[in-house]
């Protein structure tokens, strides 16, 4: 499977990373590192630009990551319009990671602080699209 | 070697929808661009075309342009780097002159973005970031951009209502700009009693999609001087480029692109910040214009909303910074907006910007930013 049930909405499907999905529909999110420079990549790279090396290994990130950033959105582009209001947010991970995702609607908009403890796990939504959130770690 | 001059610079007015054709549109910048300059169409060896793409239903509008103004048979193509378009096409049309290849190069950027439904729109909006990683997530420009706006304010203590006075400035010389799309004139409650559109900025922390084109001239120096009495010379040129997703920020505080971009624009010009009499910058939104402020080092990290509380942004201040009302003002039609900010530092450079003069101005600076900080210009003029 590639990447045609990630999100609201996804653009493309395939790519050389689609075990990535397979990853997360298993529960992890899971990000690559190279096996020869020891470079990770999140977006997952499939090959490594710093050392031309296709020997990749995936790891799962599992670390509690602090939140960097957030927004409420209001209103979504073509497509999203009925996901509205969603929080977007961006949080660093000890595995040396950046990841941008939704905040989990679990998070009350004034408990929000940046510099909290998040983890980031899959969700599936009602119409059995996949794809990963943050959570309160 | 010879150096490269700006002869003319022209834009269209710019409008929620201009109902007509790209060429069309595009001939309006042109116009302006030629007018009172002594040469002609014939004497212009290429066209550089500039706009964002999939708001064209024409594929390839370089061949369509150069038609219509009668370029033909001088080369002409196109470049893209979405809102920063056209500051890129000024960038290859210099580097054409100076290589030898060209004497005189006209650069074009458009956008006709009514051409598209606003739903369309949206969805193109929705693809502007990555779109395997990002865009499935729902990120726009301005949820990106809120994104700097609330880590500013966390780690600074950066306000709203701070925010909401660049808007003040920026619609106070709107009002004053026959081209501007925007003319009122917004108070602060106007600006913070508006619509919420992606925490923390409100509708009037944003810029409006716009129809229209700009044009600049470019010639090589001795040419310039038999071409115009006016010639206002490309002294500092600088260009980076950021991560296209989110997660490949380094910071959220600042735009490293357009860090990189002053950095290299000052140091080619051999000038400092404080040498600039008045500035361009890209406010897509009302914190882009504060960090503008501190990325091009008019102040030090943390301190630009102090230059907008105290006014010396205004043009009688420390450095007058978009006194044509901005993008906020005059509406942000992509490929025509660095073009349209050229024009605007020409006009100020030249002493001929009737509606709001900055006095004596000889150095002016252009700040013209791509996507939510993925593609940086600063130009830097001097008369």
């Amino acid at each position: 499977m590639g990447f045609e049930n990630f999100g609201t909405v996804s653009f493309t499907s395939e790519a050389k990373v689609t075990d990535f999905i397979t990853q997360l529909e298993a529960g992890r999110v899971m990000a690559t590192r190279c096996r020869k420079c020891g470079g990770s990549y999140f977006p997952p790279k499939a090959d490594c630009p710093r050392c031309l090396s296709g020997d990749v290994e995936w790891f799962e990130v599992k670390s509690q990551g602090k939140l960097l950033s957030y927004t409420v959105v209001n209103y979504g582009p073509t497509g999203f319009e009925s996901d509205a209001p969603y929080i977007l947010a961006l949080a660093r991970f000890d595995e040396g990671i950046q990841i941008l995702a939704r905040l989990s609607r679990d998070i009350a908009e004034k408990d929000i602080k940046i510099g909290m403890s998040l983890m980031v796990k899959p969700v599936k939504s009602a119409d059995d699209r996949i794809a990963y959130q943050f959570i309160r770690a | 070697m010879e150096d490269v001059a700006i002869v003319g610079a022209g834009q269209s007015a710019f409008s929620r929808s201009c109902g007509e054709s790209i060429r069309e549109l595009s001939f309006e910048a042109y116009k302006e661009a030629m007018e009172g300059l002594d040469i002609t169409g014939d004497n212009i060896d290429a066209s550089v075309i500039c706009s964002a793409p999939e708001y064209d239903k024409q594929r390839s509008p370089s061949g369509l342009i150069s038609e219509y103004l009668e370029l033909t048979p001088k080369p002409t193509f196109y470049i893209e780097t979405v809102c920063s378009s056209s500051s890129t096409g000024l960038r290859v049309a210099w580097s054409m002159i100076k290589a030898g290849l060209h004497r005189v190069v006209a650069v074009i950027g458009f956008q006709k973005m009514s051409e598209l439904s606003s739903r369309d729109a949206a969805e193109r909006m929705g693809r502007g970031g990555d779109i395997i990683w990002e865009s499935p997530f729902g990120i726009t420009m301005p949820a990106g951009y809120a994104m700097y706006a609330r880590a500013h304010m966390d780690r600074y203590g950066t306000t709203e209502e701070q925010m909401a006075k660049v808007r003040v400035k920026n619609s106070h010389y709107g009002a004053a700009n026959p081209k501007a799309n925007y003319r009122k004139e917004l108070s602060l409650e106007d600006i913070m009693n508006s619509d919420m559109i992606t925490s923390p900025l409100k509708k009037f922390d944003c810029c409006a999609n716009a129809d229209g084109s700009s044009c600049i001239i470019l010639a090589r120096g001795d040419v310039a001087k038999g071409i115009t009495k006016k010639p206002i010379w490309v002294i500092g040129l600088g260009a980076a480029t950021d991560t296209m997703t989110m997660a490949g920020r380094q910071s959220l505080t600042g735009l490293r692109c357009a860090q990189e971009a002053a950095k290299q624009a000052y140091k080619m010009a051999g000038i400092k910040p404080q040498d600039v009499d008045v500035a361009e910058v890209h406010d897509c939104f009302t914190i882009s214009e504060i960090l503008a402020y501190e990325d091009l080092g008019f102040a030090k990290p943390g301190e630009g909303t102090g230059l907008i509380e105290a006014k010396q942004t205004y043009a009688g201040g420390k450095i007058p910074v978009n006194v044509d009302g901005g993008l906020l003002s005059k509406g942000h039609p992509i490929g025509a907006t660095g073009g349209s900010q050229i024009r605007t530092i020409v006009r100020q450079l030249r002493g001929e910007a009737t509606e709001v003069q900055v006095k004596d101005a000889e150095i002016g600076l252009v700040h013209n930013i791509g996507g939510i900080g993925q593609y940086g210009n600063v130009t830097i003029l001097r008369r």
